[in-house]
């Protein structure tokens, strides 16, 4: 490896040299309980203001894309479980609509219904957990969070009858699912689904009107439009800024495009925006759980071409992407024909949604770093990957 | 959206002495990509983006791919006159690729919602011309991702603002994600039956035992 | 005290015990933890704090952002190498008695991301482990049990005699190694005062 040039790194200071002493820089984790994981922040203050904010990363690196590439194409599925980790069966959709365009397979028409089901509930769980930690970030240290993770338990109830695991579900193959609904599994997820709205009421007559939460959130961490087009900011961020631009709408990847709901916008793009487009997010995805349930046909659950062992895919290359919950989750696959990809890399949404963090501190107070941090909707574990 | 032919040509036209080529991609998926050249990068991408019929916005993923050098066999069929009679036969052509780094860019449109647009520039080789001009001044969507490719690849973007390691430590020397990189034996490999896991496994005791 | 006789002084209306049970029946339900979380199995570790699995039965509910006040740490998810000295910097800055639980295959081993080029291959290699949760991620009920096989732990600890804990003997180490970041890997690689690389026997 020595004869390798080696690259020289910048120099990164974030103190001037030849400061005068009043500002501090503060390295706010990789533990520190508000951070939401082993996330840092390297922080110059000047008093109470943000003057500079640099993200560290890697804490949580753990080779995801590495061990991909050793691994063969259905290995690598238990795997993307473990990026978000809050939202297995998004992932798992993600990666497998990769797959899929890169070996041209079918989805039978009740897998993409199971698939839209479990997506939407997954979307459910998270964005409810994500309010409630934002709201813990605020200091309403742990009753918001209970009442969401109370939610999210139901949820998990409905994912363990399903797939066998809370977190890990591990539950879609190329073409298709792997295991069929269980018996009364569907009227179940009804259930959670017509009741889910009580909650999200109860949520937002705490929340969306209380006094503190709008001043602390209102006008804090303002993210300009044409700025977060050009940082390639996804999902609920962006649309906070007001872009309409939501996958499901503009691939209309699965079935998608069978279904009425509106995509909610926001005007500001300050925290409280974001809170407010995931409380109506939550809203559209019971919309869409409430057709898909009903109207779900019976059928085959995979493509009967699928080769689950000894599966080649063709050379070539292929990007799949779709709406997950925190943003576009892409995954880009290069093939050589062999068993295991060639090239195999996740487009984490966290992660570059962490971009403008720094533009939205700046002449920020040092507490409201922590609840844009929290408002942009990380994890780690998709972050450093 | 226009063709991938149709857009090399309005590339050609806006960007003098641009050398571009297309990538075919026999796979299903038929998402052809466009390959570069290195000097042209910057200019190129300026104008996807502010083409007004384009308008190539939002780069939604950028990452490097590492190809060594290596040996490509093709099999094609040759016509063979043989003893006077014209028979075809099978002939193995084998070609060397070069070894070589590339980075990948997909481009979307938010404004007009089409996408995506491949784009691949490549480095000269994997040593010591490892340069490509960083895309950063046009999409800050690449910032991070450029740095990660640096990090784990080892490609240096020119122009690029703020260019340290992003997942691993400052003081790291190796490139991870490289085919060629060889992690820590800091473990013990299970018994398989797999050839090369045994031999790492065979290798790792015998270290042991010296230990 | 011998066990018979304390059963034997119970039934007479007597009741006796000794100070090092009282002493542990102190410590063992007031076990705050760190509020410290690595990766997945960290949600699972807040999922039991919440109400459904109710963590706080077991005294445990404190859960500390300060290492200094801290009695456990819950290793919960992958340790990378990137993040390993700090987690036995944090482990370092704890006051004695302290305890660590392993929670989940990646922190017990490295689990599914064992081949990974900047995973640690354990915690263990570098801080001793109390408790080790398999799974992953463990369930919460799983990582209740861990809490329960701990509390005994702490209860059947002696306070004199050679077995007595690490905190009560004057020369046995409260701090273990920091790692340091070298060029290819942590420097050292493990702590040989912790951890030897098991003799693999075939």
């Amino acid at each position: 490896m020595s004869a390798i040039a080696e690259p020289t790194p910048k120099n990164f200071e974030l103190l001037p040299k030849d400061g005068d002493g009043e500002l501090l820089e503060v390295a706010m984790g990789p533990h520190h309980p508000s951070t939401h994981g082993v996330f840092r922040m390297d922080v110059v203050l000047d008093g109470e203001r943000v003057v500079k904010l640099k993200p560290v990363f890697g804490y949580l690196h753990r080779n995801h894309e590495k061990i991909a590439e050793g691994t063969s194409y259905l290995g690598s599925m238990p795997y993307t479980d473990r990026l978000d980790y809050f939202c297995s069966l998004t992932n798992n959709w993600a990666y497998a609509l990769a797959v899929e365009k890169l070996a041209g397979l079918q989805v039978p028409e009740r897998a993409e219904y199971i698939r839209v089901i479990t997506a939407e509930l997954t979307r459910l769980q998270n964005h409810a957990c994500l309010i409630g930690f934002l709201v813990q970030d605020m200091g309403a240290s742990g009753t918001p969070l209970m009442y969401a993770f109370r939610e999210r338990e139901k949820i998990l109830d409905l994912f363990e009858s399903l797939t066998g695991a809370r977190m890990m579900c591990n539950y879609m193959r190329f073409g298709g699912c792997r295991c069929d609904l269980p018996d009364g599994w569907l009227a179940q997820a009804q259930k959670v689904v017509d009741e889910f709205p009580k909650f999200i009421d109860e949520f937002e007559n705490f929340l969306s009107s209380n006094e503190i939460l709008m001043a602390r959130t209102q006008g804090v961490g303002v993210l300009p439009r044409e700025l977060a087009i050009n940082a390639g900011i996804t999902g609920p961020m962006l649309r906070a800024a007001g872009i309409n631009y939501d996958l499901r709408k503009v691939d209309n990847y699965g079935i998608y495009g069978r279904f009425q709901f509106r995509v909610p916008l926001g005007d500001h793009g300050d925290v409280f925006d974001r809170y407010m487009i995931r409380v109506l997010e939550m809203r559209e995805s019971v919309k869409i759980l409430q057709q898909a349930l009903p109207k779900i046909p019976t059928g085959p659950i995979i493509d009967p071409k699928t080769k689950l062992r000894g599966f080649r895919p063709k050379a070539g290359e292929a990007y799949g992407r779709i709406e997950a919950p925190k943003g576009e989750l892409g995954f880009y696959l290069i093939s050589d024909g062999g068993p295991n990809p060639y090239r195999y890399r996740v487009r984490p949404p966290s992660l570059i949604n962490l971009t403008v963090l720094e533009d939205m501190c700046l002449g920020q107070m040092i507490a409201d770093v922590v609840i844009i941090l929290g408002s942009v909707d990380i994890v780690l574990g998709e972050v450093d990957r | 959206m226009e063709t991938l032919e149709q857009i090399k040509a309005q590339i050609e036209a806006a960007v003098p002495g641009a050398r571009l080529e297309i990538i075919p991609n026999d796979s299903p998926s038929a998402q052809r990509s466009l390959l570069v050249a290195a000097e042209n990068g910057l200019a190129v991408a300026k104008f996807l983006r502010d083409d007004p019929e384009l308008h190539l916005d939002y780069c939604s993923n950028a990452t490097g791919v590492d190809w060594p050098e290596a040996e490509l066999t093709e099999k094609i069929k040759v016509k063979k006159v043989v003893d006077g009679v014209e028979k075809e036969a099978e002939e193995v052509k084998k070609t060397v690729r070069p070894a070589y780094l590339e980075a990948v860019y997909h481009l979307y449109s938010m404004a007009k919602k089409h996408g995506p647009i491949i784009l691949r520039l490549r480095t000269e080789n994997r040593v010591e011309k490892n340069h490509l001009p960083s895309l950063t001044p046009v999409w800050r969507s690449c910032e991070f991702q450029e740095r990660e490719i640096f990090d784990l690849y080892g490609i240096v973007f020119d122009g690029h603002p703020d260019l340290r390691r992003i997942l691993m430590w400052d003081g790291f020397k190796d490139f991870p994600m490289r085919r060629d990189y060889v992690a820590p034996d800091d473990y013990e490999y299970e018994p398989t039956p797999h050839d090369d896991v045994l031999e790492k496994a065979k290798q790792h005791r015998a270290q042991e035992v010296k230990s | 005290m011998d066990e018979g006789l304390k059963n034997e002084l119970q039934k007479q209306g007597v009741f006796t015990t000794t100070l090092e049970d009282i002493y542990n029946w102190g410590r063992k339900n007031s076990v705050w933890p760190l509020q410290f979380g690595l990766a997945c199995c960290a949600i699972e570790m807040i999922a039991t704090s919440m109400a459904r699995y109710d963590l706080a039965r077991f005294g445990a509910e404190v859960f500390r952002p300060s290492p200094r006040q801290a009695d456990l740490m819950i290793v919960a998810g992958t340790v990378t190498k990137k993040m390993a000295p700090q987690v036995v910097r944090l482990y370092n800055q704890m006051p004695e008695p302290k305890y660590v639980i392993a929670m989940g295959a990646c922190a017990i081993s490295g689990g599914p991301f064992k081949q990974g080029y900047n995973v640690l291959k354990g915690i263990d290699r570098y801080i001793p482990v109390d408790v080790h949760i398999p799974g992953c991620p463990p369930r919460p009920e799983a990582l209740l049990h861990a809490f329960m096989t701990l509390q005994q732990k702490i209860a059947d600890q002696q306070l004199t005699g050679v077995n007595r804990p690490r905190h009560l003997q004057v020369d046995a180490p409260s701090e273990f190694t920091v790692p340091k970041f070298g060029e290819h890997d942590l420097e050292p690689s493990s702590n040989p005062a912790v951890w030897q690389a098991p003799a693999l026997v075939r």
